[in-house]
């Protein structure tokens, strides 16, 4: 090794232990995913906060800590924050870090795009925060927003809440487009020699699968904003029911993007639980063409399904039928997941960490989630529980228990590999512990509640709901503390944790065979892929390699 | 000989499944409140069908997570592979067929129970509008087949405030049933979308302004009960509610008949009270809301128009 390329070297790993460049307009995809991950980590403690003086408003019957104004306020902002802050651009941050290194690229396709993708976020968010401030305050409409009431706002008043959380809502619609089509470009084009479709992790598929979802969907929910903007703000009357306009039709133009949306988020997670529970049950990934061909699969039938949202909303019988039985096909594919996950953790090795602890108990409350998600599908027993707590429980199923879960089980799984160095082992189990169980507490008293007829969006109750609330609202309570240790453990460790190896699960997949952190161009040589994924059977992955096995210095 | 009572042992353990499901699907039962409709009846026992089913699947695979965690726990430097098997067609076409054909009997289920509701008429599940026949068909009129029904009642509703005008143009802001009959509900909506809404009806549907909504249902037993705008409605949403009364037909007509001679009043409204005189709490913003509209006059002797 010469004296020039060792101080080469020097100079890459001082520039990859630099952390001012996660704050610098960097076009380097790991850069962006992490810069994507800790803003949208913020978003979630941001909604977390809200959900928290919801919770507390609900814990009596009476309207006692916020007026009612700002009641509206913070359930569409907590509902509309979790799911455009934090799930879907933190699955977009994810996903950057991920892909290329998954599939051997040296970067995304379209590197520049790719920073503009991720700056437009944080310039949304504060637009849609800064309505807190504005003088009738934030959107009160939920985060459907459905008109005609999203167009009731103050007179004389231009800049009001709602057009701020249009105006983001749309930026941030663009930059899903632009990550989309860069995702999407990167997968098809960019694999590593070998690395042929059926040899992609399931992880891949997935993001593959919700960004095309993204690219065929979200045209349709920017197209309902445009026109609520133009009610809003010029006086056209496009779902204006009493001018004219129908207001029914915005409801399909929204949820023909907002249910696949469920997927564009839930797909990432289901990636995740096919990379987390074979390398900790060390098994390969039981029916990984299935489980990959049902990412697809998922992908497609979720857009036929957008109107069991309306089963209650004026629909015709017929419209309703086709749609029930076209929302419970989605579990065809949901199913062979679940069970693919369940045979690949049957008669296995299984090592409980906690990014396994995480996979499977998001896995195990997905399957709740799932059943209760077909039983709305059950149209008429949704014509009951329709906008009750039951529909409240049943999505935070999905969106925490499952959703949040599972990105929980990628930070600690691909921590190492990140930032070279080992998260706590304990205080990642605590955590588990403490969002386990309060998650459970919290989401499954909702389901009683809605059964008894608990509407949602009530900022007052009848007294005879306040059982449930006390505990679900305790649950909520203990999930909001449970963030702590994390945040602890995250920080302490980044800072001051012992180094990690390149591989400290003995994980198959190409991430895993570079070094901790990836240097700047993620592979010293662009690596040729021979083997099928998830080679668990294999013996390169049985047996503990001596740490330095991977290191290649140049 | 050790096979055989393995396999013994897997159908024992499926069979208790099966009682257990079956089970808690009969408590499910019990979790709704009382049913006060036919149709609810109905919800009911679909409920009850998806319950039992759910908890089978539920419990089936998270008990094998359970012994997986219990029993398949490797020392903790032992990398080794579990099993390595990538796959099984059988098994895959096995739970790939096992969700179909349940997603087929939950759908034939749900479409039947459906049709028993009946609550918009028949012709329309069977005659399959095509955008081609009818220009609205995305926002078709609930009531384009008229169904029979006894008695027919207007139900007006508006931010934040039910009123329902019977036959004999009395106005109340109580509605009133008569039991086992078939009542029409023909419901209008004045500003913003509103949801009918109550609970021991098992039924919700939306009211669009300007359209023509009508909901058809048959109360089976007397009592009192509450009505919701379940569909959020703006700042005063949680206090759109109204009671309803399910009485006998001869109670229903004195009521009618009572209230037809009485004079005319004004009614007191929740929301326009607490618009006037905001409830304390710690949190006080000054975020705008509508003005709360004021409530329809109750008409007995004379009708007052609905549109003031
Ligand atoms: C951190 C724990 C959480 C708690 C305690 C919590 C609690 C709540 C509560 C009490 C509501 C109000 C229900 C209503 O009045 O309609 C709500 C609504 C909602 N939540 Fe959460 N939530 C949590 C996390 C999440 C996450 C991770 C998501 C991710 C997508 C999410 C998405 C939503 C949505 C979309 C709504 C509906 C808002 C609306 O009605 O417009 N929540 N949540
Ligand atoms: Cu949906």
């Amino acid at each position: 090794m010469t004296h020039n390329s060792l101080e080469k070297i020097t100079e890459v790993r001082q520039s990859v232990n630099n952390w001012r460049r996660y704050f610098s307009f960097s076009t380097d995809h790991k850069v962006i995913g992490v810069q994507y991950m800790v803003t949208t980590f913020i978003f979630f403690l941001i909604g977390g906060l809200l959900a928290m003086i919801i919770r507390a408003e609900l814990i009596t019957p009476e309207l006692n800590v916020v007026d009612r104004p700002l009641y509206n306020g913070l359930f569409t902002m907590h509902g509309t924050i979790m799911i455009f802050l934090w799930i879907i651009p933190f699955n977009a941050g994810i996903s950057n870090y991920l892909v290329p290194l998954m599939i051997g690229a040296r970067d995304m396709a379209f590197p520049l795009l790719n920073a503009i993708s991720f700056w437009i976020i944080p310039a949304a968010s504060i637009l849609l925060l800064s309505s807190f401030l504005l003088p009738n305050g934030t959107a009160q409409s939920g985060w459907w927003s459905y008109p005609p009431i999203s167009l009731q706002i103050p007179p004389g008043q231009p800049f009001n809440g709602e057009f701020f959380w249009i105006v983001s809502l749309l930026l941030i619609g663009i930059s899903s487009i632009m990550g989309a089509i860069n995702f999407v470009t990167t997968i098809f084009w960019m694999r590593a020699p070998g690395m042929t479709f059926f040899r992609m992790p399931v992880f891949v598929w997935s993001v593959l699968s919700a960004q095309l979802l993204q690219l065929i969907n979200l045209p349709s929910l920017t197209g309902a904003l445009i026109l609520l903007l133009f009610d809003l703000a010029f006086g056209t009357h496009f779902f204006k029911p009493l001018e004219g306009g129908d207001p029914i039709i915005y409801q399909h133009l929204f949820w023909f993007y907002s249910h696949p949306a469920v997927y564009i988020m839930a797909l990432p997670a289901f990636g995740i639980f096919a990379e987390v529970l074979p390398a900790f049950s060390r098994n390969p990934l039981f029916g990984y063409r299935s489980l990959a061909i049902a990412s697809l699969g998922i992908a497609v039938v979720s857009i036929f399904v957008w109107v069991h949202h309306m089963f209650t909303s004026a629909t015709p019988g017929w419209m309703r039928m086709t749609f029930m039985v076209t929302s419970m096909l989605v579990a065809v594919p949901t199913g062979v997941k679940a069970f693919g996950w369940t045979a690949t953790i049957w008669k296995s090795k299984l090592h409980l960490e906690t990014p396994m602890l995480f996979a499977m108990g998001g896995a195990a409350m997905f399957i709740f989630g799932g059943i209760t998600g077909v039983m709305l599908a059950a149209m008429p027993f949704d014509l009951h529980v329709h906008n009750t707590y039951f529909v409240v429980g049943h999505f935070h199923y999905i969106v925490f228990n499952t959703i949040t879960m599972a990105i929980f089980a990628a930070i600690y799984f691909w921590f190492p590999k990140i930032t070279g160095r080992m998260y706590a082992e304990g205080w990642g189990k605590l955590h588990f512990w403490l969002t386990f169980i309060p998650a459970n507490i919290t989401f499954f008293s909702m389901h009683p509640l809605g059964l008894q007829g608990m509407l949602r969006r009530v900022s007052s109750y009848d007294s005879q709901y306040q059982g449930w609330n006390i505990i679900a609202s305790i649950g909520a309570f203990l999930l909001g503390a449970s963030t702590l240790p994390f945040i602890a453990n995250i920080v302490g460790s980044w800072l001051y944790g012992p180094k990690a190896v390149d591989n400290p699960w003995h994980a198959s997949g190409l991430e895993w065979t570079t070094s901790s952190p990836p240097p700047p161009d993620n592979f010293e040589e662009i690596p040729i892929v021979k083997r099928p994924p998830y080679d668990y059977g294999n013996p390169k992955y049985s047996v503990i390699e001596p740490t330095d096995d991977n290191e290649s210095g140049g | 000989m050790v096979r055989f009572f393995k396999y013994l042992l897997i159908a024992g353990y499926i069979a208790g499944l099966l009682v257990v499901s079956h089970w808690i699907g009969q408590q499910a039962f019990t979790w709704m409140p009382s049913e006060a409709t036919a149709e609810a009846q109905k919800v009911d026992e679909l409920f009850s069908f998806l319950v039992s089913i759910g908890t089978f699947i539920f419990l089936g695979l998270n008990s094998m997570m359970l012994y997986s965690v219990i029993f398949f726990r490797a020392p903790k430097e032992d990398y080794t592979e579990g099993h390595p098997s990538r796959g099984d067609v059988r098994l895959e076409i096995l739970w790939t067929a096992t969700p179909i054909l349940l997603v087929v009997w939950i759908a034939f289920q749900g479409f039947n129970i459906y049709q028993q509701l009946n609550i918009i008429g028949l012709q329309q599940i069977v005659h399959l509008h095509t955008p081609l026949q009818s220009q609205r068909v995305y926002a078709a009129e609930i009531s384009d087949v008229p169904k029979p029904a006894s008695e027919t009642i207007e139900v007006f509703v508006k931010q934040w405030d039910w009123s329902f005008c019977y036959a004999n143009n009395v106005i109340s802001h109580e509605l009133h049933l008569p039991v086992n009959l078939t009542t029409r509900l023909n419901m209008h909506a004045k500003d913003v979308l509103h949801s009918f809404y109550v609970p021991e009806f098992r039924l919700q549907q939306y009211i669009v302004p300007g359209r023509n909504i009508d909901l058809v249902l048959t109360p089976i037993r007397t009592g009192k009960y509450h009505l919701k705008d379940s569909l959020f409605s703006g700042t005063y949403f949680a206090l759109l509610d109204a009671n309803v009364y399910v009485e006998s037909p001869q109670k229903y007509n004195q009521w009618l008949n009572q209230t037809a001679a009485q004079e005319p009043t004004s009614a007191t409204n929740q929301a326009v009270a607490e618009h006037n005189q905001p409830p304390k709490t710690w949190f006080k913003t000054s975020w705008y809301t509508v003005t709360p509209a004021p409530p329809y006059v109750i008409t007995g002797k004379e009708r007052v128009s609905n549109d003031t």
